[in-house]
């Protein structure tokens, strides 16, 4: 660890050929993050065998550069559509979007990137310099305190979230018993498959957030009429120099997130519970609670300094462990593995040029990235243009090869309009869909951390309170989970009348 | 909305009753190696069971006169649900390029009454582009039919 690494770093990073890759990586990265359905994880996954005949440093610079610019185009459907590219911006459509429709989509806009580039920042000094401190302390975790840290991110959903605890407790319940259906790795025995073959390979969670949230809605907006109600923008530098002039109000929501952000990025699925709670915890601190939800810019600043700094720490467990703190970082391993690199800690003594490189582009890729999304939004807002009778089969279609391409299986376009209508209902009863997404992303993660606790200790549940940071994550998680229950007990103790339930989340 | 409530959590309760009936019939319990394929879905499903349980007794008390959806609010959706459905019959039978096409031009035609010239124009080229781009470009197999055959795809 020294300067000179990251010195060595920056004279790969800035070859001209690297700058060009990235270029064309954020390019791509927004254009994929844009469309609703085909991610960073299945961009990456699509883009990975057109790596092959190149230096692994600006492969691996092409993919991440993706992954960058998969993470700012995200928020521009979210602010402009209200359909979240991406699980993490789900958190960024609550305020996105009413900003972008009372006319403030410049604003939101720039608030976003801007706090994507922050966020993403700060992980990255974080990674440079304290790579191998945190990196000690990640080894600590068994998986008893993995499983703490995974209930503690369902916890929220039903001690912060807002919405009906009932339903959330369902939604994440729904979500964990979709993830088991299919082949149990473990034991190699079939679940809930009922001898069907298709049921063999479970529901992917890419299918299912194409279809909640893609199919499910747009189904909800045409409700009020065949119309696609993508709000207007107004991008110019004064709109970005006037909200850079607001934006250093809420610097302590941009440290709270990019700290959120940065803790809970480098374990899988971090980024998305990352932004809620973020965002939670914005509205918690605010003096003007009830205007998140309305078109406040905290709320867009909060989950997305989260969702970028948690992306970018997902990479930090990939390259100093050897372990994917993302689907996305997952992909890329095996791209590690694939250009004849062995992930994990000896990649810093070996290829000292390959993990400085990597490191230095995370600053390049994102100083150029929120540049490009900066100065390219009037193309992107070029889609609002587009009538209603177009772009609706267009993000169908789009959704569709999305959802085909997961696993080159027909059944999935078929789940895709199973879970759209899904979406639907659940979303007009107030069942909350996140949740429902992350169990179903984090099932077998989960699972297999119980399991490995369970075998720990001889099937008692006591290793989850016993082992120390365990104990203390469990205490948390347990207080969030039975916060509904306690809080008309504390009203009533501290002599404040029962209030009428708060508004759920749009 | 309170008998859509009612529906909702009475479908979850039997997706959760059959995750039970499968979890029992995996091993719920302790096994040679660890908890048996069945212990985590069973304690999952039935605490699913308890919320449904609790959702129903809560909204069978609550009435509402807000219907869950009205006449004219299930029309435009419909008018998006149908189509798409169509679609995917569409795509297993001629593959995506060319599903997509005809999903395109109809709708296009129909809803939006674009002329028969844009109609034309774009329900050729979007699939086109979209072939380039997935095909050639991502190389991204999509699901195919006879006229791709024919072209030798």
């Amino acid at each position: 660890m020294g300067l000179e690494n990251i010195i060595l770093g920056f004279h790969i990073a800035i070859t001209p050929f690297n700058l060009f890759v990235a270029v064309i990586g954020i390019t791509l990265g927004t254009i994929i993050g844009v469309l609703p359905g085909l991610g960073g994880a299945n961009g990456v996954a699509i883009l990975l065998p057109l790596t092959f005949r190149m230096p692994p440093t600006s492969a691996i610079i092409l993919l991440t550069s993706l992954y960058w610019g998969a993470l700012f185009g995200g928020a521009i459907t979210s602010v402009l559509f209200n359909i979240p590219g991406e699980p993490w911006s789900v958190a960024t459509t609550f305020d996105g979007y009413p900003l972008a429709k009372a006319g403030q989509g410049g604003q939101a806009l720039t608030a976003a990137f801007t706090s994507s580039f922050v966020g993403a920042l700060f992980s990255t000094v974080l990674i440079t310099f304290f790579a191998p401190i945190l990196a000690d302390v990640a080894l600590k975790f068994g998986p008893p305190e993995i499983f703490a840290i995974q209930m503690l991110t369902f916890s929220s959903f039903v001690g912060l979230g807002g919405g009906d605890p009932l339903k959330s407790l369902v939604s994440i319940l729904l979500g964990f018993i979709l993830a088991a259906v299919g082949l149990d790795i473990v034991t190699g025995q079939l679940r809930m498959t009922f001898g069907s073959t298709e049921l063999m390979t479970g529901f992917d969670f890419i299918v299912a957030v194409i279809g909640l949230f893609g199919i499910g809605e747009i189904l909800l907006t045409v409700e009020e009429g065949l119309e696609f109600h993508g709000a207007k923008t107004m991008m110019n530098l004064r709109v970005v120099l006037d909200t850079w002039k607001i934006l250093p109000r809420y610097w302590r929501t941009f440290l709270r997130g990019s700290i959120i952000g940065f803790w809970m990025g480098f374990k899988p699925g971090g980024a998305t519970p990352a932004s809620f709670m973020s965002y939670a915890f914005a509205k918690q601190a605010s003096k003007h609670p009830e205007r998140f939800g309305k078109g406040e810019l905290e709320g867009v600043v909060a989950p997305e300094t989260a969702a970028h700094a948690a992306g970018v720490a997902a990479m930090l467990p990939m390259i100093t462990l050897g372990i994917p703190g993302s689907p996305t970082a997952a992909v890329m391993l095996g791209g590690l593995i694939i250009w004849g690199l062995q992930p994990g800690p000896l990649l810093f003594t070996e290829k000292p040029e390959f993990v400085w490189g990597l490191i230095a582009s995370m600053y390049t890729g994102n100083i150029i990235g929120v540049l490009m999304v900066l100065a390219f939004v009037p193309f992107f807002a070029a889609i609002l243009r587009i009538p209603f009778a177009i772009l609706t089969p267009l993000i169908v279609v789009v959704c569709a090869i999305g959802s085909y391409a997961v696993h080159n299986n027909m059944i999935d376009i078929w789940y895709m309009l199973i879970f759209g209508v899904i979406g639907y209902v659940f979303k007009k009863l107030d069942y909350p869909l996140a949740p429902l997404v992350l169990a179903l992303v984090l099932g077998d993660l989960a699972e297999n951390a119980l399991r490995q606790s369970l075998i720990m200790s001889q099937g008692s549940l006591a290793i989850f309170v016993t082992r120390p940071i365990a104990g203390v994550i469990t205490a948390v998680a347990l207080f969030f989970f039975l916060m509904p229950l306690l809080r008309p007990w504390w009203r009533r103790a501290r002599g404040v009348p029962a209030a009428v339930p708060s508004p759920r989340e749009p | 909305m309170r008998a859509a409530n009612l529906v909702t959590a009475c479908v979850l309760l039997l997706l959760g009753g059959i995750a039970i009936f499968d979890s029992v019939r995996l091993g719920i319990g302790w096994g040679t190696d660890g908890p048996k394929s069945g212990f985590f879905p069973f304690w999952l499903s039935l605490l699913l069971l308890a919320m449904c349980g609790l959702i129903i007794v809560q909204a069978a008390r609550r009435a509402s006169a807000k219907p869950f959806v009205s006449r004219e609010q299930l029309r435009p959706v419909l008018k998006v649900l149908w189509p798409a459905t169509a679609m995917v019959v569409l795509t297993q039978v001629v593959g995506l390029y060319v599903a997509s096409a005809l999903y395109l031009g109809f709708y296009m035609r129909w809803v939006g009454r674009h002329s028969w010239l844009a109609v034309v124009a774009l329900s050729i080229g979007v699939p086109i582009a979209t072939f380039l781009v997935f095909e050639k470009w991502f190389l991204v197999p999509m699901p195919k039919g006879p006229l791709e055959a024919w072209l030798g795809y």
